[in-house]
């Protein structure tokens, strides 16, 4: 590791420490801890839902992937990012309108149970150990990669400091953590693409027409085919990504950062000029780790391509900017984890202790403290799960993530929203049905399931084909939902017209509350 | 009627109110309507790259449809987005309307 790395790093660490140190003086009720006050601009939450959407896997995965397969590469940006009209058109603002803190607060706004609130808490914290394990394994291994340090150490240092962003800033140390990241992610993104094109003269043509004799596919690597060669997987897991979105925790917990629907809006246009334009200058990054660090150099450091872009970054402006790339590798990981397990400890200390066990009979200081107690379990929980899953493939873990995402918490917030005949018994199927069918179609996939040892998690034959359950498991979700509402007799309509009213005019968030 | 949370709105009145309907249809059948169509044709491009070889065709130089047709899903995201805010800005003056109008029913 050079100074210029060590230097980087520690200003990394030394920024965000002292964002958390000012945000804990911000940081005094549960409002504060799991919103930020619920007074966050539109462009600040866009850039702090950018910061938390952008992982490790986008920024380092995709531009790995279209390096070493072209087209195929960049499926995944494309997905990840036209789920952000399903998030705007669809859940954004019904969510604001309705919802707290959490997921489960908006689905209860409608049916106050105890069993719904349970069934969406259990969704979201799979959810995120699921998005966790994948983050902190990647990480861990990209920072040893960096570096040069020791897995363990590497998954210490990035569990160390998401526990003190959370722990002492909350929702607002989370957020400006984002924030800085997506500006530094954008800068690092745009400067090595800048080098890139400026290697083709500006032109973009010219670019594409040396990409086709730059690898050793040829012309192939300008076209699909390159990775992905099942047609139904590609359908599924597609679905997945543009389903997905609109149901992970830790974007869905954004909106409530906001004062209301109108900025929930103006945030989610920020994000999307803001992801969109990243996703679309993955394609250089991608391009010129091909071109300018080539294929073998990528593969010898990492098989899977994850140091395609330091490489590349190194390649073109040496030192320095591999130093600055990897630090923003750094802060990347550092912002997702740390959305992560604030929305895994508001469904632990908000849903299931404050709301269910003690029935929202809780003070405002307790609820602070059983935030912070939430906050360290799950970082606890997620250090020693990433410790112990450090052989793991983590690239299915995120696909997972939002497959389960899709199944299990899109269909309950449509139906919750949009469905005036829509049950309790109807909520609970959804999820439950939803994240099972997701959970036991992986468990029997080939992500889990090889003939070949080593090249999964069990030596067999899978029982189904399918890598990405999406294409089944979403519809289940929406036909368990189905199917356990009109099981039931019960149906309020009087409730349903005040959903409704609260869903499309925010009335009681905006107009009534003053 | 009061309702649970202590405000005294009277949801129900104004979801049965005739305006309120209209905005209701209106609103939600322009989001179902776009959801379908940029659904569509989003899920159509992993149809057409695995099931037939339009899209690897050549366009300008070496750069192959499909390389094109996903530009044009950004540029889609991009514009529905904006689309959505300008429609969504129409529909709130629509809602204050509503709620302006139930409040002074509601002498207050």
């Amino acid at each position: 590791m050079s100074i210029t790395s060590i230097v980087m790093f520690l200003a990394i660490v030394a920024v965000t420490l002292y964002v958390t140190y000012w945000a804990s003086k911000r940081t005094s009720t549960a409002t504060d801890f799991y919103t930020a006050g619920g007074g966050l601009k539109g462009w600040q939450n866009g850039l702090a839902i950018s910061g938390d959407y952008l992982s490790a896997a986008s920024f380092l995965g995709i531009a790995g992937s279209v390096a070493l397969y072209g087209y195929d590469g960049f499926y995944y940006s494309i997905g990840y990012l036209v789920a952000y009209l399903v998030v705007l058109y669809i859940v954004a603002e019904p969510l604001r309108n309705l919802g707290k803190f959490t997921l489960a607060d908006m689905i209860t706004a409608r049916f106050d149970m105890a069993k719904v609130r349970g069934a969406a808490a259990l969704s979201t914290i799979v959810i995120v150990l699921f998005y966790m394990i994948a983050q902190m394994v990647g990480a861990g291994a990209l920072i040893q990669l960096l570096f040069g340090i020791p897995y363990w150490v590497a998954v210490l240092i990035v569990g160390v400091m998401m526990t003190i962003y959370v722990l002492f800033g909350g929702m607002t140390a989370t957020s400006w953590v984002q924030i800085i990241k997506a500006c530094l992610l954008m800068f690092g993104t745009v400067i090595i693409s800048f080098l890139v094109l400026l290697k083709f003269d500006f032109s973009i043509v010219r670019m594409f027409s040396e990409m086709t004799t730059a690898t050793e596919a040829g012309e192939a690597y300008l076209n699909p085919g390159l990775l992905y060669t099942s047609g139904i997987n590609t359908i599924s897991t597609l679905l997945a990504l543009v389903l997905g979105t609109a149901g992970l925790p830790h974007i869905l917990m954004r909106f409530f950062t906001v004062k209301d629907a109108q900025t929930a809006r103006s945030s989610v246009i920020w994000a999307t000029w803001i992801v969109g334009l990243f996703y679309v200058l993955t394609i250089f990054l991608g391009f010129g780790a091909a071109a300018f660090v080539g294929k073998d150099t990528i593969v010898a450091a990492n098989p899977a391509g994850n140091m395609a872009a330091p490489l590349l970054a190194e390649a073109l402006g040496g030192d320095i900017l591999f130093s600055f790339v990897s630090a923003v590798a750094f802060a990347t990981i550092l912002a997702v984890v740390a959305g992560l397990v604030l929305s895994g400890a508001s469904a632990l200390s908000h849903d299931i202790y404050g709301q269910i066990i003690k029935k929202g009979q809780i003070t405002e200081k307790q609820q602070v403290i059983a935030a912070r107690i939430g906050s360290l379990v799950i970082s606890v929980i997620s250090i020693l799960l990433a410790l112990g899953a450090q052989t793991l493939n983590v690239a299915f873990l995120v696909s997972l993530a939002f497959c389960i995402a899709a199944s299990a918490n899109l269909p309950v917030i449509i139906y919750t929203i949009y469905w005036k005949r829509f049950n309790s018994n109807g909520a609970v199927w959804a999820i439950l049905g939803g994240l099972i069918t997701a959970l036991v179609l992986v468990a029997i996939s080939p992500n889990v399931w090889n003939p070949e040892p080593g090249k999964a998690i069990f030596v067999g034959t899978p029982l189904v084909s399918l890598t990405n359950p999406a294409i089944v498991s979403v519809p289940v979700g929406f036909i368990c939902g189905w199917l356990g509402t009109v099981f039931s007799k019960e149906a309020d309509y009087a409730k349903y017209s005040e959903v409704e009213v609260r869903a499309q005019t925010g009335i009681s968030v905006s107009k009534v509350s003053h | 009627m009061a309702r649970e949370n202590g405000k005294n709105i009277d949801y129900e009145k104004i979801a049965k109110s005739e305006s309120f309907r209209q905005l209701s249809k209106k609103k939600n059948s322009f989001l179902w309507t776009i959801t379908a169509i940029f659904f569509i044709l989003y899920m159509l491009l992993p149809v057409l790259t695995s099931y037939t070889k339009i899209l690897h065709q050549k366009a300008v130089g070496e750069i192959t449809w499909v390389w094109i047709y996903s530009f044009g899903l950004f540029v889609m995201t991009w514009g529905l987005a904006h689309f959505y805010v300008s429609r969504a800005n129409k529909y709130d003056k629509d809602a204050q309307s509503i709620i302006d109008e139930f409040e002074r029913g509601a002498g207050q």
